[in-house]
């Protein structure tokens, strides 16, 4: 077990493989046809080798008090992250982006096509997700167990710790991504989440819908 | 001394990294590393000096984030205040014995311009002259912006320091493993813009180990003809026991770097875990070499966000569409602001391989400075290839240059004293190639020899500004030729001169040398092909035009510019496809099943079939037929199915994008530009909001179904929205919003629509929105999805169309009556 060290370290990964599964998902697709299929590789073709696969990452101790989270960098009030990091001695804080280029592609055919448009979101959706599992077996090989990932807007914690966790991390020189005024990222396919750190085997480990309180939301999956 | 006038003879050193040392002294992660110029004064001064004993000439100030988003001002003015007093002290304590200079240290913002953050430019121009100017007042020898991974971030930073102080300034980027920056541009589109804008030095730093960005460093030496900075990372950063280590160490990285100074780095230092150790041995390693000289470059190139484009021998393709001149609808949607009408023309033409875009949007009763910077701003956020300015107004041409993000072609000067005055000011401040017409005061001279001579004074004239002529490209004019016979023959031999003899590039609009005779395809193809083989660099032309094309391809394909022909053959492939691809797929399709051909098409979303069989049925069938008993009826199976769950969004996108194909087809039959009697319909993505993937769905169905819709894009203040609607009579206002933090802004339209347009009924929808959010805002429809929208939208057309087809007459007997 090494030695916690919060040094921010930047990571790029191959592209991960493709789950035409979870694209459907994203496009609010039940049943696909061959046009739908059509359509995916089209977007596939388009995207090429487009995309970078970039994780800019830190591990921080990690300390609790009555009703905050001591994330060493911040403090952070949330029932929810505390019950997530139950049991964890540390965790990684990271941020991870698929790039400017997707965004600049959904602007395009947004305009020209926008059923192209709409099938590059759910695509960017599930690489985005894709690099973040790569990135969680990463961590899970190289520290130990490791707790779903959490993120700002999860449960009871607040959009606004995105400007500790972007302080922290700088991961606008690192990877290139940007928080606005808003509180949304840019380019927009990205993700910051805390991975808990922990020294036993957890439950619960793949990254599920269960805990999330948006229980009308239309991508929430029926495990 | 000048540090100017040092680099002339002689390598610069820089220092190294600052925020490995910082943690080392107990920085702790977060903590804004700015304040300890304040609180921890000895500790950033040991550093600097030890980085001058080390020998650099040069030390950045610890300001990297020293800006107006993490200070306020008065912090602000302290921290700079302070950290140039550090370094003043480390300068004076040093015993090193060259020479020293402090530069002001200025790192990105964190925030991404828009359009695709929501940082204005201007503001990031403001942002970094408030840094600048205290830098200045503080007393730094030069500014040092570095670490940019944005294009436009960089042209804002250098922006602002040109603005604010007469220091040199250095700028430095920082690239990924890709050999781009984060936002796409590569190293020649950088040299690009930043020579023209006129930095003192540019160059590379962060990110990467010396060797992985050799590459990147050869092409900046390649293509500049300034001097080029390296600050390389000591590697990359691992944990190794709980260490934090770079996987370069002194004597391997000092190796590296002095090999790239070999090769002609003159200013070099270290980033990201580099120390006083590493510019020590970097000083050892290259005390024995000599600076090569900086030698100019004599590329003649513009640049856009992504790359650069080079003017050598195969001709430049600039499309000339985007122009209101002679287009009745361009006209139009220049005047109803359809910026997407503009966007398309964009679009397309950089689809049939243009290299450049010509942007031209002057029209008499428009304010063209707002319109020819608002179509720059949005064809750069959707087409990745250079610009071309093209007007005649001159504070249209700077606030259009000053918002390009990269070198724009400038269209364009002419040798008169007054536009020469006007535009060259402009080029020596932005950046830019400049197209300029021979002519003068005296008008067009006749003979190829005189237009010469215009352009030789023109030439003289630049110099004045510091314009190298490699930055400039003769237009010597085509006239027409049916009135003027020799016309083509005196044009074809100034390109020829202009090229060969003075050795500078041409560029021509062709297609006003046919102007009045039949078939001005063949004479301007054939006119083309001709100049190209005098030595055209550049044509303004029609990429929509296959003979001009052939004639290009053609072209390249008999001068060795396309190997293998390959290029050729898949150019050629291109016009016969179209038939014959349609031709076979609309049999499959009519094959299948119940249902007309064309139906099947919609709602399989094939738009060539859909566009072909509609073609086909107009031969026998009337227009509004086929809409009310074809086009209609597959929307409505498809609506229906996705309301019902079985169809979903990307197959109702795709049927939507079909019939959209048919009624392009019938608009082009029909007589009338009205085919629909249904209302108006304005829509919007509300102010503070920049989504509009939704917006644009609802805008394509409601015009599948017929509706006129007027789309103000996103970030759409309340009264542009209310004003428009009230211009167009319409009865009803789509508003969009994605996040929570726009709904206030969806209220306050509302608010003001009832105010002003009590009739109007208002539709909103978005991804926070839900029927509760829809009520407390006061909207009269939410809808969750387009279906829902258009369903809404025809419901309110039935009740308002008699009534606004009786004002609409009303109107025009008024009219009428006014006029008698």
């Amino acid at each position: 077990m090494p030695m916690i060290n919060s040094a921010i370290l930047t990571k790029t990964f191959p592209p991960p493989q493709i789950d035409r599964s979870e694209i459907l998902r994203y496009a609010g697709v039940e049943n696909t046809t061959p046009e739908i299929e059509n359509l995916i590789d089209e977007c596939l073709l388009l995207i090429g080798d487009k995309l970078t696969y970039k994780v800019c990452y830190g591990n921080f101790p990690l300390a609790f008090s009555e009703d905050e989270v001591n994330l060493s960098f911040t403090m952070a009030k949330s029932e929810k992250l505390k019950a997530n990091l139950c049991g964890c001695r540390s965790f990684i804080l990271f941020a991870a982006t698929i790039g400017l280029e997707i965004d600049r592609m959904i602007a395009l055919y947004g305009k020209t096509s926008p059923a192209k448009g709409h099938m590059l979101q759910a695509i960017g959706a599930e690489r985005i997700e894709g690099l973040c599992d790569a990135f969680n077996q990463y961590i899970a090989e190289e520290y130990g167990y490791t707790k779903p990932r959490f993120s700002p807007g999860y449960g009871d914690l607040p959009l606004e710790i995105q400007k500790d966790f972007f302080r922290a991390l700088e991961p606008s020189r690192r990877i290139g991504l940007t928080l606005n005024e808003s509180m949304l990222m840019t380019p927009s396919k990205s993700v910051t989440a805390i991975i808990g750190i922990s020294d036993t085997k957890c439950e619960n480990k793949k990254q599920n819908c269960n805990d999330c309180t948006k229980h009308n939301c239309s991508y929430r999956r029926t495990l | 001394m000048n540090i100017k006038e040092y680099l002339k003879d002689n390598f610069i050193y820089l220092d190294g990294g600052m925020g490995t040392l910082l943690q080392k002294e107990g920085l702790l992660p977060g903590e804004l590393p700015e304040r300890w110029n304040i609180s921890h004064p000895d500790i950033i001064t040991k550093i600097h000096r030890s980085y001058y004993d080390a020998g650099s000439n040069v030390v950045n100030t610890n300001t990297f984030g020293a800006n107006l988003l993490k200070f306020s001002p008065k912090e602000l003015d302290e921290i700079v205040k302070a950290a140039v007093t550090n370094a003043k002290r480390a300068k004076e304590e040093s015993s090193a014995k060259g020479e020293k200079w402090i530069a002001l240290d200025i790192g990105p913002s964190g925030r991404m311009l828009a359009p695709y953050g929501d940082f204005d430019f201007e503001d990031a121009v403001s942002l970094f002259a408030e840094t600048v100017k205290l830098g200045a007042k503080y007393g730094v020898d030069l500014i040092f912006i570095e670490t940019m991974n944005d294009s436009y971030e960089t042209k804002a930073a250098l922006l602002a320091a040109k603005e604010n102080c007469d220091l040199p300034v250095f700028v430095s980027n920082a690239y990924g493993e890709d050999g781009k920056l984060m936002t796409g541009a590569s190293p020649s589109a950088m040299v690009a813009m930043l020579e023209g804008m006129r930095a003192d030095a540019i160059g590379i730093n962060c990110s990467l180990g010396p060797k992985a960005l050799i590459k990147v460093a050869e092409e900046y030496l390649e293509k500049s003809s300034l001097p080029v900075i390296l600050k390389p990372n000591a590697g990359l950063p691992k944990v190794i026991g709980g260490e934090t280590v770079y996987d370069v160490l002194p004597e391997e990285f000092s190796e590296d770097v002095a090999t790239l100074m070999e090769k002609g780095i003159r200013i070099a230092g270290g980033c990201c875990g580099t120390t006083p150790e590493y510019i020590s041995s970097l000083v050892k390693k290259s005390s024995n070499l000599s600076p090569s000289a900086i030698t100019k470059k004599n590329i003649t190139c513009v640049s856009s966000y992504t790359h650069a484009v080079e003017f050598k021998d195969s001709p430049i393709l600039i499309g000339e569409r985007i122009n209101p001149t002679g287009k009745k609808r361009f006209k139009e949607a220049l005047k109803c602001g359809d910026m997407d009408y503009i966007l398309n023309e964009g679009i397309c033409q950089q689809e049939k391989g243009v290299h450049i875009i010509d942007v031209n949007v002057g029209l008499p009763e428009i304010d063209e400075a707002k319109m020819l910077t608002d179509a720059v701003c949005r064809l750069q956020a959707v087409i990745n290839i250079p610009l071309q300015i093209d007007t005649a107004n001159v504070s249209a041409m700077e606030s259009a240059l000053r918002r390009y993000n990269g070198k724009a072609m400038i269209n364009s000067v002419n040798g008169k004293k007054e536009s020469m005055d006007a535009v060259f000011p402009l080029a020596a401040k932005y950046g830019g190639l400049i197209v300029a017409l021979t002519l003068d005061e005296n008008g067009i001279p006749k003979s190829a020899e005189e237009r010469y001579a215009v352009a030789e004074k023109i030439l003289v004239e630049a110099e004045k500004y510091g314009i190298d002529k490699k930055d400039i490209i003769f237009d010597p004019l085509t006239l027409t030729v049916s009135a003027e016979p020799d016309a083509a023959k005196e044009t074809l031999s100034a390109v020829s001169m202009i090229k060969h003899k003075m050795g500078v590039h041409t560029s021509l609009g062709v297609s006003n040398v046919s102007f009045g005779l039949p078939h001005r395809d063949a004479i301007n193809s054939t006119f083309f092909a001709n100049a190209m083989a005098s030595g055209l660099s550049a044509a303004i032309m029609n990429p929509y035009s296959a003979e001009m094309m052939k004639a290009y391809y053609a072209f390249r394909a008999l001068n060795s510019f396309d190997e293998n022909f390959s290029e050729y053959i898949a150019f050629s492939q291109t016009l016969t496809e179209t038939v014959t691809i349609t031709e076979s797929k609309k049999e499959s399709v009519s094959t299948s099943e119940q249902g007309s051909a064309l139906q099947k098409a919609v709602i399989k979303g094939l738009c060539d079939q859909a566009a072909a069989i509609t073609r086909e049925m107009l031969e026998s069938t009337k227009p509004l037929t086929i809409v009310q008993e074809e086009i209609i009826p597959a929307l409505n199976i498809v609506g229906t199915g996705f309301e019902n769950k079985t169809v979903y969004l990307p197959q109702l996108l795709m049927s939507a994008e079909a019939a959209k194909a048919a009624f392009e087809e019938i608009k082009k039959a029909m007589s009338s530009s009205n085919a629909s009697d249904k209302c108006s319909i304005v829509i919007a993505t509300v102010k503070g909001d920049v989504h509009d993937i939704g917006k644009n769905i609802v805008k394509l169905l409601l015009e599948n179904y017929g509706f006129r819709v007027y789309d103000l894009g996103k970030d759409v203040p309340p009264e542009v929205i209310v004003e428009k609607a009230s211009e167009v009579n319409a009865p009803i206002i789509g508003l969009s919003a994605l996040m929570t933090t726009t709904v206030p802004a969806m209220e306050e339209t509302i608010k003001l629509a009832r105010k002003k347009l009590p009739n109007c009924k208002i539709i909103v929808g978005g991804a926070v929105l839900t029927q509760e959010y829809s009520d407390a805002i006061g909207a009269d429809k939410y809808a969750k999805d387009a279906m829902e929208a258009v369903r809404y939208a025809e419901e309110i057309n039935k009740k308002t169309c008699r009534f606004t087809h009786f004002a609409s007459q009303l109107n025009f007997k008024q009219a009428s009556v006014a006029r008698d």
